[in-house]
């Protein structure tokens, strides 16, 4: 996991309040602190995500009538202004498709990382709240899980299914909720001994309300944070299985297949192909990176470590 | 230590029970086996044959049973593709794919470990950022998005390397600066963090007081010791790298395990899949419990405590 934390913006939130408290309200500095680089890549990927079908030229999964297979971006010899990023293999719009990817790598990342939280931190709470055989069998399938590695058990699993964007997030989410219920598990089995859990359980309250009003508003910051990893991790995951033809089926457009059509031209030298799906991989995920740091030090200095 | 010894080895049988629940439960699940056997559009008595032949016809405790009994001989099945038991194919390609880990090992070690010390001697530097966004893109850039760019550029344009396949020094190169890439930054964040917290310990403050030079501090008293958790991690990243280098293996056509696996899900020869993942589920099973027994071997304190 990411331990990448920015010193300087650990002494920058410890010192702001002081900073900031002649300058007045609390909004002013929320809005002081946001995380300006992190936001700058991610809004315009979530803005093309959104209104993808008002923003994209072409539709993505037909071909552009009248234009040539393969054309280069626009800059180079032989593209044209019709196909700005050029075309594909059947002569589609890759910035119509890139537009679309982005939606299809930001709904799988975003909905297989609240899969797997929610089934995470369920399980976590169970297991530290319940204890006993509960606990032990919850994190003996967490040990089992884990022992492999992420990205062959998802193939394992997607092969078996069979490809369609839905199943690949609920895969992903049965994939990546273990390091979920470790953490939270962890944090309960603390939870449990304070003074209000105990009051609350001594004052008649039932499992279920304790665990809903004491224990679970209490955790969740930790999964707040974990998700901050597991969407880059989500997203990688998914442009992986779509490479391997396991993912988003085509002719949905989704950033790992574009990859693999890609891959046989690579030899002609067709970097357009291959070099602008990769870069919007890479940059969603740095944005998600840089914006897990940042809450880190906001919700949970001390899960600055992990 | 035999008690613990005893309880580490029954956790890992438990797990490796699971993890065989778990795989045969998905294969039944998820649909017929049978119609994953036989040929597209078999007739209804070819289908009753082969779920004879495979024992299909049996109750599931039955089935299971066989399958783990199977799996305790090492017997893993038999690949419908090549006509061959899957333990043998796969201990065919094992080589292959240690040869590329252990590659990618080393080149994780020099990026990682110099970085990784750099950065924690001189915390808050230059430096000290620069190995943050070392870590920062380890995590962004899918590897096999590294791959596919390297191939564009060092054989389609600079045409310095091979493309693909196996044999020299050249064609190794690649794939394992791309496999090993997300490890380095893995490396170099454990390798900072751990050396900062040996720099912090009473005993090399204590061989600063008595005069030593700074290099000899940091080389036979601190980086010894921050040493012992990096190894750990390195050799259960190698067992990590030699079952996971699925697409790595695909995009430069290397003949490993990961490779096979890929074939296994192209050809729906579903025995393969299944045995590899079992197989790759036990190496990482063995592996951490050879770890966690060296560890409790050599410090007291883990075989005391838990």
């Amino acid at each position: 996991m990411v331990s990448t934390i920015d010193e300087t913006s650990v002494t920058a939130v410890a010192v702001a309040p002081r900073e900031f408290a002649s300058v007045g309200g609390r909004s002013i500095r929320w809005a002081r602190q946001l995380p300006v680089l992190p936001l700058a890549i991610l809004v315009p990927f979530v803005f093309m995500a959104l209104f993808a079908d008002f923003i994209a030229p072409y539709d993505p999964t037909e071909p552009i009538p009248g234009a040539k297979i393969f054309e280069p971006p626009f800059w180079m010899q032989g593209g044209s202004v019709h196909a700005l990023l050029g075309t594909d293999f059947q002569s589609r719009d890759v910035l119509s498709r890139l537009i679309f990817g982005a939606r299809v790598s930001l709904i799988v990342g975003v909905t297989g990382t609240i899969v797997a939280g929610g089934i995470g931190t369920a399980m976590g709470i169970l297991a530290g709240y319940l204890g006993g055989w509960v606990d032990q069998v919850i994190m003996r399938l967490t040990d089992a899980w884990l022992a492999l590695p992420g990205l062959v058990f998802a193939i394992f699993l997607a092969t078996m299914v069979g490809p369609s964007m839905w199943n690949i997030v609920i895969i992903l989410g049965l994939v990546y909720w273990t390091r979920y219920a470790r953490v939270i598990r962890g944090e309960v089995l603390s939870l449990r001994e304070r003074e209000y859990v105990k009051l609350a359980e001594i004052a008649g309250g039932s499992r279920t309300r304790v665990i809903l009003r004491h224990i679970l508003p209490n955790v969740m910051n930790s999964t707040m944070v974990l998700a901050s990893l597991t969407i880059g991790v989500v997203i990688i995951a998914e442009a992986s299985l779509s490479f391997l033809g396991v993912g988003v089926p085509p002719p949905e457009p989704a950033w790992g297949s574009m990859l693999a059509d890609g891959r046989s031209m690579l030899m002609v030298g067709d970097w357009w192909l291959t070099v602008f799906p990769g870069l919007g991989i890479l940059l969603v995920v740095l944005a998600t990176q840089l914006l897990g740091d940042w809450l880190r030090v906001r919700l949970d200095p001390q899960l600055r470590n992990m | 230590m035999g008690q613990f010894m005893i309880r580490r080895i029954l956790y890992a049988v438990v797990t490796l029970f699971i993890l065989s629940l778990t795989i045969f439960t998905v294969v039944r699940l998820t649909g017929d086996p049978v119609t994953l056997l036989a040929e597209p559009g078999a007739r209804a008595e070819d289908l009753d044959r082969v779920r004879t032949e495979w024992g299909l016809d049996r109750p599931w405790p039955v089935q299971y049973l066989a399958f783990v009994k199977n799996v305790f001989t090492g017997d893993l099945g038999k690949s419908f593709n090549y006509q061959m038991p899957v333990s043998t194919l796969y201990f065919q390609r094992l080589p292959n794919s240690l040869e590329l880990a252990l590659a990618a090992t080393l080149i994780s070690f020099f990026i990682g470990i110099p970085a990784g010390i750099i950065s924690a001697v001189r915390v808050n530097s230059w430096w000290d950022s620069f190995g943050k966004i070392v870590a920062l893109l380890g995590l962004s850039i899918p590897g096999f998005w590294l791959g596919l760019v390297m191939i564009l550029t060092f054989s389609v344009w600079l045409r310095w390397l091979p493309t693909s396949g196996q044999g020299s020094w050249q064609h190794l190169i690649m794939p394992a600066v791309a496999l090993g890439w997300y490890f380095a930054a893995s490396l170099l964040r454990l390798t900072r963090s751990s050396m900062l917290e040996v720099l912090r310990s009473e005993y090399v403050k204590l061989a600063r007081l008595k005069g030593l030079p700074g290099y000899v501090v940091l080389a036979v008293h601190a980086f010894k010791n921050a040493l012992i958790p990096v190894l750990t991690l390195a050799g259960v990243n190698l067992v990590v790298m030699i079952n996971a280098a699925v697409i790595i293996e695909v995009i430069f056509a290397w003949p490993g395990i990961g490779r096979l696996l890929y074939e296994g899900i192209f050809q729906r020869d579903f025995p393969l899949v299944q045995g590899i993942v079992m197989e790759a589920g036990i190496m990482i099973v063995l592996v951490n419990l050879i770890v966690d027994l060296l560890y409790a071997y050599i410090d007291p304190r883990i075989r005391l405590t838990k």
